[in-house]
């Protein structure tokens, strides 16, 4: 982000900066740069919240007007939590426990996502959008695709003009956001924390991403090879599952 | 939260170590510009955002995609590599992410001469140093819409 403000001011056009990790931007001196101590994901802090959100983006544009910088100057409030927010809780579409491989964790996947689809046809409804779409199919043809990785050889379809890694990987978000959508329109207003540590901790669809990871590490495929190291599995659940040995042996 | 200090050690040492691959910036430019309330603001976004149908981003895209203005929410995804940032709240609310609603609320209370037609994406985990040739062709793009406020927005 700060690169872009030098690659951009340098041309003549003034920039000003959200910055998410302060001591990065404050490497780079970016012309203007303002730190906002909210979630990676969230740089004007909540959604929902339009009051502050204008109060963001307020402090961002007052930047613009200062004589000289570089700038970096900390926004003073923490993002609004919602009274009834919770942080942890259980889902009411009761998962069987997802101890299965192979076919029967594919199935477990299907499962899921047919138990999760009035929650996910409700909160498109609501939110009048979805941000599934990357793969550009169904979520159950997204999940016949990724399923496809478990066989002992996958033989997963060819997606025209994609390599296997960026199809995988396309559908695995797609996956991914239909969860997230659906059980967001679940009774109680979650965290984000709530949505990950259900999606990592309780749904087969997590451990078929867990088993993808292993056959992409050690795919010959090198298109594969980005899913087996960063782009398919949180750093913090690897982290988590390097030190949970229980868990681990569940993969 | 966002600082460094609640994030895990082993979180915290990812994020310093990547100051320490950091290429050298020369020094700091610095334009000034007309009065906000006469400037014409664009948003950039390292969020991997794009309209449904463009070309998603993938691992080492440094180009970027074009947003206009009049793209409906429900019709911007994200297909940013990265999954080490939250989701949710972009898939509650856009303009958490990217605030063209708040813009325009702003430019309609006069707080900023007008809001550009068009905004851009880029993908935040692209190789720094491959930005710079993308960011000078938008650059350009930016001046020819007499835009003299950019916005640079990340997840």
């Amino acid at each position: 982000m700060g690169a872009l403000g030098h690659y951009i001011e340098r041309e003549g056009i003034p920039t000003a900066q959200v910055s998410l990790i302060r001591e990065q931007t404050a490497a780079i001196k970016p012309s203007r740069a303002l730190w906002v101590p909210f979630l990676l994901g969230r740089p004007f802090g909540a959604p929902n919240e339009p009051d502050f959100q204008r109060r963001v983006l307020r402090a961002l544009l007052s930047l613009l007007g200062r004589p000289v910088g570089p700038v970096l100057e900390d926004f003073p409030e923490d993002a609004p939590v919602a009274d009834d927010q919770v942080g942890g809780f259980a889902c009411p579409v009761s998962f069987a426990p997802a101890t299965a491989k192979g076919e029967g964790l594919a199935q477990a996947m299907r499962g899921e996502i047919a138990q999760l689809a009035p929650w996910y046809d409700i909160a498109v409804k609501r939110r009048g959008r979805t941000t599934m779409g990357v793969f550009g199919m169904k979520v159950e043809d997204a999940a016949s695709h990724a399923a496809a990785y478990l066989d002992t050889e996958p033989k997963p379809q060819a997606v025209d003009g994609l390599t296997a890694g960026v199809a995988l990987k396309r559908a695995c978000d797609d996956i991914k956001a239909y969860y997230y959508e659906a059980v967001a329109a679940q009774p109680g207003n979650l965290s984000s924390k709530a949505i990950d540590d259900w999606f990592w901790r309780e749904t087969a669809a997590a451990r078929v991403f867990l088993a993808i990871q292993q056959v992409c590490v050690k795919s010959s495929d090198e298109s594969l090879q980005p899913l087996g190291n960063l782009s398919l599995i949180p750093r913090a659940v690897s982290h988590a599952l390097s030190t949970d040995q229980p868990r681990k042996e569940m993969i | 939260m966002a600082r460094l200090t609640d994030f895990a050690e082993w979180e915290q040492k990812h994020h310093l170590d990547k100051i320490r691959e950091l290429p050298e910036f020369g020094p700091t430019p610095f334009v000034s510009g007309p009065p906000l309330g006469e400037r014409r603001v664009a948003i950039v976004t390292t969020s991997g955002l794009h309209a449904r149908g463009d070309r998603p981003f993938q691992v080492g895209s440094a180009d970027y995609r074009v947003i206009p203005g009049d793209t409906p929410a429900g019709e911007l995804i994200m297909s940013h590599v990265s999954v080490n940032f939250d989701r949710s709240g972009f898939q509650e609310d856009i303009n958490v992410v990217f605030p063209l609603e708040r813009l325009r609320e702003l430019n309609a209370h006069g707080v900023v001469g007008s809001v550009s037609e068009f905004h851009y994406s880029f993908m935040g985990a692209a190789p720094i140093r491959a930005l710079e040739p993308k960011a000078r062709e938008l650059a350009a793009l930016l001046k020819k819409d007499r835009v003299d406020a950019v916005l640079l927005t990340p997840v």
